[in-house]
């Protein structure tokens, strides 16, 4: 389904703030592997996600979707692979567009785009029946500009946007921790549903350990632009929280007892 | 200061407006639509001015002589957005460096510094001769607001279609429309092609109704087509929601700065050669306008001690 292959990105390189974002980083996703990605600041999961998505080009290695070779595709042709949703509620809409004029942007994600009406009568009868299944009312607001809605609503709509075109693969880069808690809650229970019901292949980056035990069947940690930590299947159904911080200060403590035995 | 001479220049005032009214619908596609304020119009004003003179003089069809001056304005916003997006250089640096070419092109175009045609020896559309004492359908008023509509009626259509929905979000959030596989790149060339095009068409009019193309007519365009857009929004805003309309507000507002500049020259207070500063100063407080509304006068519900916890 998704592989990346030794891919390396340096940040800055040969000033002070050169940074080794994704080191020899390598990863494969089975189709309908919901993982949970982990890992504290700086450690390369929004550069992995970026890295799949194409905002810049990695400095080697390969992206392979579904066989598809995409590691020099710009981001605009990947995003027919794509569904993304963002970090900050404001990335993922157009704040001056309406609620309808969103939908048919995404809706015609990875087709080739005309002078055709940009939304037709029958798509507005479909979003309005999807948009019922965030269960926001949002489906009486169709030409609402976004820009009008809550940071909740906004995900929850990038989220159907991301979704619309059933994607080979959806990237969420944190995408509740801007919310607070009970409207987090609420947009990761519509995630599960969404990728539930379309069996989609996702990408899930969470600050929340319990979140990322709960979701998905497959759970990566990352430190310094590798994965540390890989858990999957019956044992990931075991984890807790406790588990998991003894098992990261296992992997980064090493980790440090390696920096140390080189620096000594 | 006799009410007459203001009420004789009016009509003339109204007339400019609205040719100008085209160039500011097009600098509104690029300042509020695609987000960038497109230094090009400065010199694709007298672009489309130069062809369509040089055309109308070697004996073409005004329709022909204007059709060349948009080909030409879109071939400058080409140029601008290939600066921008194919050679990385920044959209106001792209502007200027179109608009300072163009100066060395005009001059080519035309020959010299400025080329004069005679209404009465050339067929064309608009002139400030028509002003009076000509059949209605000549007058240059009601030849205008007759091309707006035509202008505004295409673009309400373009704006509504895929493509143009792809430029709109471009310019509103272009990560996300990337997201979305929108060619953000191809969005901003087109929109710099669309509004130079139409600010080309402008300098034609211009030329036709004045009688003559100039090196330095351009000079500034970009000031007043954001007085245009300015006075536009904040005097039609709570009306004028629909985008037709809002591009209405905007030749609206063409018009009304130029029956201002008007007054103002009437009441004798302001001669000719302040007027660039003076409108400069005027485009410069709108501009500020919303900056301070928000610095100063914001309504916060957060009380100081609050904020600083928060």
């Amino acid at each position: 389904m998704l592989e990346i292959k030794n891919v390396t990105k340096v940040f800055n390189p040969g000033t002070v703030n050169e940074k080794l974002a994704l080191d020899n980083f390598s990863l494969t996703l089975e189709d309908g592997d919901f993982v949970t990605v982990i890992g504290g600041n700086g450690a390369g999961k929004s550069t992995m996600m970026n890295a799949i998505a194409g905002v810049w080009p990695v400095d080697s290695g390969q992206i392979i979707i579904d066989g598809v070779n995409i590691t020099k595709l710009p981001e605009h042709r990947r995003a027919k692979f794509l569904g993304r949703v963002f970090q900050d509620p404001m990335t993922g809409t157009a704040a001056t567009m309406g609620i309808e004029e969103n939908l048919a942007l995404a809706k015609r994600r990875g087709r080739r785009r005309f002078l055709r009406q940009g939304i037709s009568k029958k798509e507005r009868e479909e979003y309005k029946e999807l948009l019922k299944i965030l269960e926001l009312g949002l489906e009486t607001r169709l030409t609402t500009k976004v820009g009008l809605l809550s940071g909740g609503q906004r995900q929850a709509l990038t989220l159907l946007m991301a979704t619309l075109q059933k994607p080979k693969l959806l990237l969420l880069d944190e995408h509740t921790a801007a919310l607070d808690p009970k409207t987090a809650a609420k947009v990761l229970d519509t995630t599960e549903y969404i990728v539930n019901k379309d069996r989609l292949t996702t990408l899930m980056i969470t600050h929340n350990m319990k979140d990322a035990i709960t979701h998905g069947n497959r759970l990566i940690m990352l430190m310094d632009g590798k994965i540390i930590l890989d858990i999957r299947g019956e044992e990931k159904k075991k984890l807790t929280v406790e588990d998991l911080l003894h098992k990261f200060e296992e992997a980064s403590g090493e980790e440090f007892a390696n920096d140390k035995a080189i620096l000594g | 200061m006799n009410i007459a001479h203001l009420l004789n220049a009016l009509p003339g005032a109204v007339a400019q407006g609205l040719i100008w009214g085209v160039a500011a619908i097009g600098i509104y596609i690029t300042y509020r639509i695609l987000d960038v304020a497109d230094l090009t119009v400065d010199g694709s004003l007298c672009t489309g001015g130069a062809v369509c003179i040089i055309m109308l003089l070697s004996g073409q069809n005004v329709f022909v002589a204007m059709l060349a001056a948009v080909l030409a304005g879109m071939l400058a916003g080409l140029a601008t957005g290939l600066f921008h997006t194919f050679m990385g250089i920044p959209p106001i640096l792209s502007g200027i460096l179109t608009q300072l070419s163009l100066y060395s092109v005009n001059l080519k175009i035309m020959g010299k510094a400025n080329q004069a045609v005679n209404v009465d020896k050339y067929d064309l559309l608009v002139s400030l001769r028509y002003i009076r004492g000509v059949s209605f359908y000549k007058n240059p008023i009601f030849v205008m607001i007759i091309a707006i509509i035509l202008i505004t009626v295409i673009l309400y259509w373009f704006f509504g279609t895929e493509i143009g929905c792809g430029l709109r979000a471009t310019g509103c959030n272009a990560n996300m429309s990337r997201a979305q596989g929108i060619n953000t790149n191809f969005a901003k060339v087109l929109g710099l092609i669309i509004s130079n095009g139409l600010v080309a068409l402008s300098g034609a009019l211009l030329t036709q109704y004045q009688g003559f193309a100039d090196i330095n007519m351009g000079r500034g365009a970009i000031v007043i087509g954001l007085a245009a857009v300015i006075i536009g929004e904040a005097l039609f805003k709570r009306i004028f929601h629909n985008f037709g309309f809002k591009l209405i507000g905007v030749v609206l507002g063409s018009i009304l700065y130029y029956i201002i500049l008007q007054l103002v020259l009437w009441t004798g207070l302001v001669d000719t050669d302040s007027l660039k500063l003076l409108s400069a100063l005027v485009v410069a407080i709108f501009l500020a306008i919303p900056y301070w509304k928000g610095k100063y006068f914001k309504k916060s519900v957060v009380k100081k001690g609050e904020r600083a916890n928060a």
